[in-house]
């Protein structure tokens, strides 16, 4: 999977947090010289315990004010000749310092200023480095980007063994790099590779990796039920032994320096010989190529701020550092990524207030692949689930999907067989409504059929609650059409999981018209508690997700049938960013559902919805080709070569519906564009006809459901920075040659129109 | 299987018999008791038989490896029956049912009780079983003695507890096992040199029985260590505690208060008579020592933790009527017990904290009732972390849903005969080490209630409220 992907899947949304109301605060800046209110400090025994804690927000970011207040504290400490060490601490029980304040790059408006403030956080950090005292970080929580750097920066780091102490550089996720020191520190603390390893993926590292990787010195326990709550009790204990621990290192009883072993001392020696590096360099290189297509600046920058920090010493690579770091953050990739950001942390609230009764028992109808996704995100949070299925070898298969899916993480250690056990346990599975008397919520993922559904629906209320909330995971038929079967339509809703339910991260909600307030505030509430981020959008067929993906793939089919091969619409689509080609998303999600949508999204779009010929995807599903579940479609699957051959039947029944190309819109950037617009004009037509309710969702669904390039940012913040009028124009020539599946709607040619007009401001 | 149906067969008509005894008996004990009570009330309570402790014995308690290095789990049980045999002179086939606790269990006796019972030459007809429950496998075993009496199928049964921690099982690994398995089952030649073919070396490596708690993989000392941390505990409070643990064990060793031990003649070995962990040191000595678990900050050394020892005990418990037409001379009465539970990781040796409010209010007692307090001491930061979280207005509000805090018992009447810091813990042979020493602590020093209690493995926890046999 292209990094592209990873990029945004691993980004939890406590990467780097955004301080609104920045003006107001550097009001405050001169007041605060008299009192500090994010910084504040005590001695101990010699030993000064610094303690962050920003009082505005929930998580500490190196804001403007907390950098002054540390730069002050600091020479206060420095300047007091009694203390002989330091601790720095943070105050908040889940993060120590999330990162910097990303509104501060945001207000910038040259790179000059970018490279300036990338400076301002060098210097600091260096004075740390520097300092003729040692200086412990104690971490609990969160510490990620700039607060890493920040600690890597420190003399010795002792970190909690909790889960929610993680250390990682996610700035590649905002299109940045680690602009404080951190591209060349990391690499001298932790080894080339492993540095890299951090910076380009942004993976979030738990402590205990850490500490093995040598990026803390120590752990610490964290601690149970004792004479205060346990959060507030661990940060005692943690600030405890570091003060302990600064009185050795003062004294000399602690050394920093750890004995290295004759693996490490191997290592160190092979990473000495400018060969190798160079090596490294080249295979890093071609692997950020490889699965960024060249598409993301950062990571390419990220290896030449180290490289250069290596090859010809600090002075150099800082100097590269802050100006790199200037460069990418003017980046429309930079702004596309930390727009995602913005609308990751949007999509994650319940915008519908609190519903009346928290779901405490869900039901789900249908053990296959979705269903008994639905399942395993549930009861991972702890809520009692039913799994029903009709028979029992449907019902096995789920369970065991559920089953496998915790053990694998078991196998990676984020789970101990006990707790899978335990979570287990809150699963039920069974082939009657046994139980459903007292669900609180049932989602049905039964197959995509309407008579079905209907059967289905009638069943379920005649056993469940009144208050109980029918949910249906459908990704094409209108939820009022399922509805029509249902005694209390407002409590009906959609809710259309994306596969793998446990990977991706979208939940797209539908409302009909007749959908409750109170209906929808559950159903985004138990979406949020299963981890996802959420759409909420309007009833019509394909709702906005599908709706946007059927003219894309239509047009895909188009492409094949001019005798483009499945690899190369597969490496058009991913040289546009898309993290999965054209071809191989088909076979994912199925032929057989591709072919189902695009009959029942054509039936209600008429021939807008045209392109390819549907009975392409007929055909292969009459073969037997369904796509990746059946072992054929585009390609052949089975096989454990690592190289995918595409199917000679599928190619047989493109030539028998073979089409000509014509040449004046078949270059390949034509083609991409082809596929792109009509993606894009039905997301801007699904906000024309109201059933996206902002461009921020319609962004977020793009990309997390569909795998819209991030590096656009989603399909509004692509027309955005791309320019409408351009997109119009090439749209035009396409229609010249196609007809009305190219036609720009009317949102579209009123932003070409006029060009201020803008889908984010 | 065919004596236990004999055994109920001959106890059923007795039900009848017992229930008509009964009311007439609890008439008589109430007269009694309340000519003995000084200003206290008893505990006996209407329609509940009395349960008493007739005695109660031990083996000595040796740190593993040493002396008892070569025996067997139901050697060191047998050494136990047979002391109370003789103490109590008791007609080896009046006794009904004999269950026994055990933690390590070995493999070959895993009904440890019936081959201890058998080599201890109890009639082959009485039924024995094994019950395991961690630190707290005798108090288990005695209180279903307790259960089985009052429940009128038996009026005689000896509970008690083993374990060995000179030898422990080790196994071989499961791909391993699997392969000697199939061996088994291999027909042809061909068949067995292929699973032997199949033997990496990989396979050879032993597994160890586990030291973690299979739950949450830690060990207890690591556990133990976070607890003291929770609760502020000091490692000068530890070592203190441990010491005042070690001095007060050898006082009573020398003043002879530690009657329940008895002695053992180990074969091609001396005869045993004493505990041999007991080993009062100094503050120094004991600050010199590293931490055991958690490395380098923690608190909890090799010092202030029970070690691994090898012992047995056994009681005698019967129902009052029984012992006194036996023409025995209880020594106390066994009351109200309570089993708790909670989580396992964070508050896996809080036992006691929990177990205690609830058994003294089944009681209807207050902690100021209760003349003799016996804990078990698993570390020196386990009691001192259970001593605090009982003292905590927060605790008791924030962790037991109680309004106030429990209290915390007073040490001049806690454990000051030492305990299994100092004497010793074998797992499952404590808890009738506990209920006997508070036993023969209210006969010395004339108190009326003693209180047991104890954490165990898996986060439970136990307490039994005691009551002294009328002098």
């Amino acid at each position: 999977m292209a990094s592209a992907r990873l990029l945004l899947t691993r980004g939890s949304c406590t990467a780097l947090k955004t301080i609104t109301g920045h003006g107001q605060r550097s009001l405050s800046i001169s007041s605060a010289v008299l009192a500090r209110t994010h910084v504040s400090y005590e001695v101990k025994d010699n030993v000064a315990v610094v303690r962050i804690n920003d009082p505005t927000s929930k998580v500490n970011t190196l804001s403007k004010q907390m950098q002054a207040e540390m730069v002050e504290v600091m020479n206060e400490i420095w300047g007091n000749s009694a203390v002989k060490s330091a601790v720095l601490i943070s105050r908040k029980p889940g993060c120590f310092i999330a990162g910097a304040d990303i509104n501060m790059i945001q207000a910038c408006k040259s790179a000059e200023e970018v490279t300036l403030l990338s400076q301002e956080g060098q210097k600091m950090f260096e004075k740390i480095e520097k300092s003729p005292i040692p200086v412990v970080a104690a971490i609990n929580g969160s510490c990620l980007g700039g607060g890493l750097e920040f600690a890597i920066a420190c003399q010795y780091r002792i970190a909690t063994k909790s889960k929610k102490t993680i250390l990682g550089t996610p700035e590649v996720m905002l299109g940045l790099l680690p602009g404080a020191g951190g591209t060349q520190r990391l690499p001298r603390m932790v080894g080339l590779p492993a540095a890299f390893d951090m910076m380009l993926t942004g993976r979030n590292i738990r402590s205990d990796k850490a500490k093995k990787m040598g990026l803390v010195h120590q752990l610490v326990d964290p601690l149970g039920p004792g004479l205060k709550s346990p959060e507030d009790r661990t940060i005692e204990y943690l600030e405890e032994v570091a003060v302990d621990f600064a009185k050795g290192l003062a004294s000399k009883k602690v050394t920093v320096e750890k004995k290295k072993g004759l693996m490490q001392k191997l290592q160190d020696f092979v990473m000495g010989l400018p060969p190798v590096r160079k090596q490294i360099y080249k295979t890093v290189h071609g692997k950020v190529m490889k699965q960024s297509k060249g598409l993301y600046p950062a990571p390419l920058k990220i290896i030449e701020c180290v490289q250069t920090g290596i090859e010809k010493g600090n002075a150099d690579g800082y100097l590269t550092e802050s100006q790199n770091f200037g460069k990418l953050g003017m980046t429309s990739e930079s702004r596309a990524l930390i727009g995602l950001y913005h609308g990751q942390v949007a999509c994650k609230k319940n915008h519908f207030g609190q519903p009346e009764r928290e779901v405490k028992k869900l039901a789900v109808l249908g053990a296959g692949l979705m269903g008994a996704g639905i399942a395993q995100v549930t009861i991972d949070k702890g809520v009692a689930t039913i799994l029903k299925d009709t028979t029992e070898e449907g019902l096995s298969r789920g369970q065991q999907q559920v089953y496998k899916g915790l053990n694998d993480k078991t196998k990676k250690k984020s789970l101990t067989t006990f707790e899978r056990d335990r979570i287990m346990s809150m699963l039920s599975g069974q082939l009657d409504y046994r139980g459903f008397e007292s669900a609180d919520m049932v989602i049905e993922a039964v197959f995509e059929d309407l008579s079905i559904k209907h059967k289905v629906i009638k069943e379920v209320e005649a056993v469940i609650p009144s208050h109980c909330i029918f949910a249906t995971n459908t990704s094409a038929l209108p939820i009022k059409d399922i509805a029509a079967a249902s005694k209390r339509p407002e409590k009906v809703i959609g809710m259309h999981y994306f596969s793998p339910v446990d990977k991706m991260q979208l939940l797209e909600i539908i409302t009909t018209n007749k959908t409750s307030k109170d209906t929808t505030a559950s159903a985004v509430a138990v979406g949020l508690k299963q981890g996802k981020v959420i759409i909420v959008v309007g009833d019509g067929p394909g709702f906005y997700t599908t709706r946007c993906l059927a003219p894309m793939l239509a047009e895909a089919v188009r492409v094949l049938q001019e005798g483009v091969g499945p690899k190369k619409l597969d490496s058009l689509t991913t040289g546009f960013g898309f993290p999965v080609g054209a071809a191989t998303l088909a076979d994912e999600v199925g032929i057989d559902v591709a072919a189902h949508v695009a009959e029942d999204l054509g039936k209600a779009f008429g021939t807008r919805f045209g392109g390819g010929n549907v009975e392409v995807l007929k055909m292969m599903v009459q073969k037997g080709f369904k796509g990746r579940k059946s072992g054929k479609g585009c390609y052949v699957y089975g096989a454990k070569s690592k190289e995918k051959k595409v199917n000679s039947g599928a190619e047989d029944i493109l030539k028998s519906f073979k089409l000509t190309a014509p040449p004046a819109v078949s270059a390949d950037e034509d083609i991409q564009y082809r596929l792109v617009s009509r993606f894009v004009n039905e997301a801007i037509l699904c906000l024309q006809e109201g059933i996206l309710p902002d461009p921020v969702q319609g962004d977020i669904g793009a990309v997390f459901g569909l795998g819209f390039p991030p590096c656009l940012g989603g399909p509004f913040r692509f027309v955005d920075s791309y320019g409408a009028d351009k997109l119009v124009q090439k749209m035009k020539r396409f229609e010249e040659a196609y007809g009305n599946q190219f036609t720009p709607c009317q949102l579209l040619l009123d932003h070409a129109k006029d060009s201020g007009k803008r889908f984010h401001k | 299987m065919a004596s236990m149906l004999l055994t109920s067969l001959r106890c059923s008509p007795l039900t009848s018999v017992q229930a008509a005894q009964f009311a007439a008996r609890s008439i008589s004990t109430s007269v009694h008791l309340q000519a003995q009570a000084k200003s206290k009330k008893t505990l006996a309570k209407p329609g509940v038989k009395n349960i008493v402790l007739v005695d109660g014995v031990r083996t000595p308690f040796l740190l593993s490896g040493t002396t008892y290095a070569d025996l067997m789990p139901h050697d060191l049980a047998r050494a136990a029956l047979q002391g109370l045999l003789n103490r109590t002179g008791l007609p080896k086939d009046a006794v009904d049912y004999i269950v026994y606790g055990t933690v390590i269990q070995e493999v070959k006796t895993s009904n440890v009780a019936r081959e201890a019972a058998l080599g201890a030459g109890f009639s082959d007809k009485t039924p024995a079983h094994t019950v395991t429950m961690a630190c707290i496998s005798s108090n288990q075993a005695m209180t279903t003695a307790a259960g089985l009496i009052a429940a009128g199928q038996c009026d005689a049964v000896v509970a008690g507890g083993v374990e060995f921690m000179s030898d422990v099982p080790i196994r071989h690994s499961r791909k391993m096992r699997k392969t000697m398995l199939s061996l088994n089952k291999a027909k042809t030649l061909g068949a067995r040199l292929s699973l032997l073919g199949s033997i990496r070396l990989a396979h050879l490596a032993p597994e160890l029985p586990a030291v973690a708690e299979f739950s949450t993989a830690e060990t207890m000392g690591h556990s133990a260590d976070r607890l003291a941390a929770a609760f502020g505990v000091t490692r000068l409070e530890q070592d203190e505690f441990a010491l005042r643990s070690h001095t007060l064990a050898k006082k009573a060793q020398d003043s002879g208060l530690l009657s329940d031990v008895v002695g053992f003649k180990v074969p091609g070995k001396d005869i045993v008579s004493k505990d041999n962990g007991i080993r009062p040191s100094n503050m120094e000595q004991m600050a010199k020592l590293k931490p055991a678990f958690i490395k380098p900050h923690g608190t909890v050394t090799a010092a202030n933790s029970s070690f691994l020892t090898d012992g047995a005990s056994a009681v005698l418990i019967m129902s009052e009527e029984k012992a006194l037409a036996m023409g025995y001379k209880p020594k106390a009465y066994l009351r109200d017990f309570v089993y708790v539970s909670q989580d396992p990781k964070d508050q896996l040796l809080l036992g006691p904290t929990y177990a205690t409010p609830k058994v003294l209010e089944k009681s209807g007692l207050t902690l100021n009732d209760i003349d003799v307090f016996e804990f078990h001491e698993a570390f020196a930061g386990q009691i001192m972390a259970n001593l605090k979280a009982m003292e905590s207005d927060w605790f008791a509000q924030t962790y037991m849903g109680r309004k106030t805090k429990v209290g915390a018992p007073p040490m001049e009447k806690f454990n000051t005969w030492g305990g299994s810091l100092s004497l010793g813990h074998p797992f499952a042979a404590t808890g009738c080490r506990l209920v006997t020493t508070v036993a023969h602590r209210l006969q010395k020093e004339g108190g009326q209630y003693g209180l047991v209690a104890a954490c165990a493995a898996g986060g439970q926890g136990h307490a039994m409220v005691v009551e002294a046999y009328p002098q």
